[in-house]
């Protein structure tokens, strides 16, 4: 019996790709079940679900907290923790913007991106270039890598995916990418081959709503 | 000076609600500016108040917390109701999650049209009878304990009750099917800091109204169609 944790969910990004992430960045080797039908996600009941320690965690926010704390994400003290949970939240609800771009139909499609690009480059961006202004340090909490750090980087790369100049005003963000995306398990993350999921693909795009409506 | 929480919100329900439970259940008391006009608002922007521009936002041993979430794991920890270890609080998280989705579909229903609401409510009563309400009917038959977790009153007692009592505000007998469930809502409605929260005078909020949709579109400038999700 294998030691890992198994992730269940459709092969592709959705809510469990801050968890695939966040399990890489930490190092912990993880193996995945794909749902094909809609039939296996009701087996299921609910994903993403995550087999880890005899448990089976549901809620991409729990699942996320305890992979954080078993593994040393989650900065030091509680206070660490508030700092980290504001910011994971609000990039929380930026990747909730970003993930339904994909899915929506062409006609929706143009208001949304003008929305979503402008909350990255006028809500959130500021702030995080704010954080690292301020304390001048290589990570965003506690001078060590958190979550926090991780998730950032998703949702960078992320919004470069749609607009591959979004950190044009933002050169700490830009060092910040580099810095992190250069640690060791994360840069192995980044490579071909990994678990890493691409951006959903247009033909793909009705596949995945048929096994989640 | 003042050491009690501070909370910046309207005077309504809306995402604070689930705060002013937590915090009267730990029996912490604590102070509430309400919003009303675009100005006040306004000024928390430029003040630098609110980190992603939003509110809720609460004032709390020298932090500026925004991010309901946020808030309220801030809370627990603090005050002892998250469980004992680690795999009490993914439990505890787990089941917050599940009543943090039952109350989401609740939370835009003011904003609805008319026709809209008359879907929502049912939407709301199904998912709860069908989704949610079962699973928490379960893990209380299977433990039969007084608590959801570990034995040990914490955020996901407080988080339920809060969402029972928010459906059956829509449908009273909505609990019919769910033996453990009122055995539950009595008996952690008669804790006393809870049963206070529940009295008349407290700070806990009536059902939001005309009044408080009006001042959320006034104070946010929010005066798009909200549709249901």
């Amino acid at each position: 019996m294998s030691g890992k944790p198994r992730l269940h969910y459709f092969n592709g990004r959705g809510r469990m790709e801050p968890i695939r992430w966040l399990l890489a960045a930490a190092g912990v080797e993880f193996e995945e079940s794909y749902l094909e039908k809609k039939e296996d996600l009701t087996k299921l009941q609910k994903v993403p679900m995550v087999e880890i320690d005899g448990m089976k965690l549901v809620q991409t926010r729990a699942i996320a907290n305890y992979i954080a704390t078993k593994y040393n994400l989650y900065g030091k003290d509680m206070k660490e923790r508030a700092l980290i949970d504001m910011y994971v939240e609000g990039l929380f609800d930026l990747n909730e913007l970003l993930m339904k771009y994909g899915y929506l139909p062409a006609d929706k499609k143009e208001e949304h991106f003008a929305n979503m690009m402008d909350k990255a480059e006028n809500r959130y961006f500021p702030v995080f270039e704010k954080v690292l202004k301020d304390h001048g340090k290589d990570f965003l909490v506690g001078n060590q890598l958190s979550r926090a750090d991780v998730q950032l980087l998703e949702i960078i790369l992320m919004a470069e995916e749609c607009k591959p100049d979004t950190l044009a005003k933002f050169p700490l963000l830009q060092s910040f990418k580099a810095r992190i995306s250069n640690i060791p398990p994360i840069k192995k993350f980044l490579q071909p081959g990994s678990q890493r999921k691409p951006l959903i693909r247009e033909e793909e795009v009705p596949k995945v709503i048929k096994i989640f409506y | 000076m003042s050491t009690k929480p501070k909370l910046y919100y309207f005077d309504g329900r809306g995402k604070m609600e689930s705060i002013r439970w937590l915090l009267a259940a730990a029996g912490v008391e604590f102070e509430e500016e309400f919003l009303e006009t675009r100005d006040q608002y306004e000024k928390l922007l430029q003040g630098g108040s609110l980190l992603f521009q939003q509110v809720p936002m609460v004032e709390i041993d020298g932090m500026k917390m925004v991010q309901t979430r946020a808030i309220l794991s801030y809370i627990a920890a603090k005050y002892n109701l998250y469980g004992k270890d680690l795999k009490e609080r993914a439990l505890i998280d787990m089941y917050v999650g599940g009543t943090d989705d039952l109350m989401g579909f609740i939370l835009m229903f003011p904003f609805l049209s008319a026709e809209d609401k008359e879907k929502q409510r049912a939407l709301i009563i199904q998912k709860a009878t069908s989704r949610y309400f079962p699973v928490y009917e379960q893990v209380l038959k299977d433990h039969g304990q007084d608590f959801l977790v570990g034995n040990n009153f914490s955020w996901a007692d407080v988080h339920l009750l809060e969402a029972i009592l928010m459906v059956e505000e829509k449908k009273s007998d909505v609990l019919s099917g769910f033996p453990q469930l009122q055995a539950f809502k009595a008996r952690i409605s008669s804790i006393p800091a809870i049963k206070k929260f529940l009295e008349p005078g407290s700070q806990r909020k009536p059902v939001p109204d005309d009044k408080y949709v009006e001042t959320v579109r006034r104070v946010l400038c929010m005066y798009y169609d909200v549709k249901a999700n």
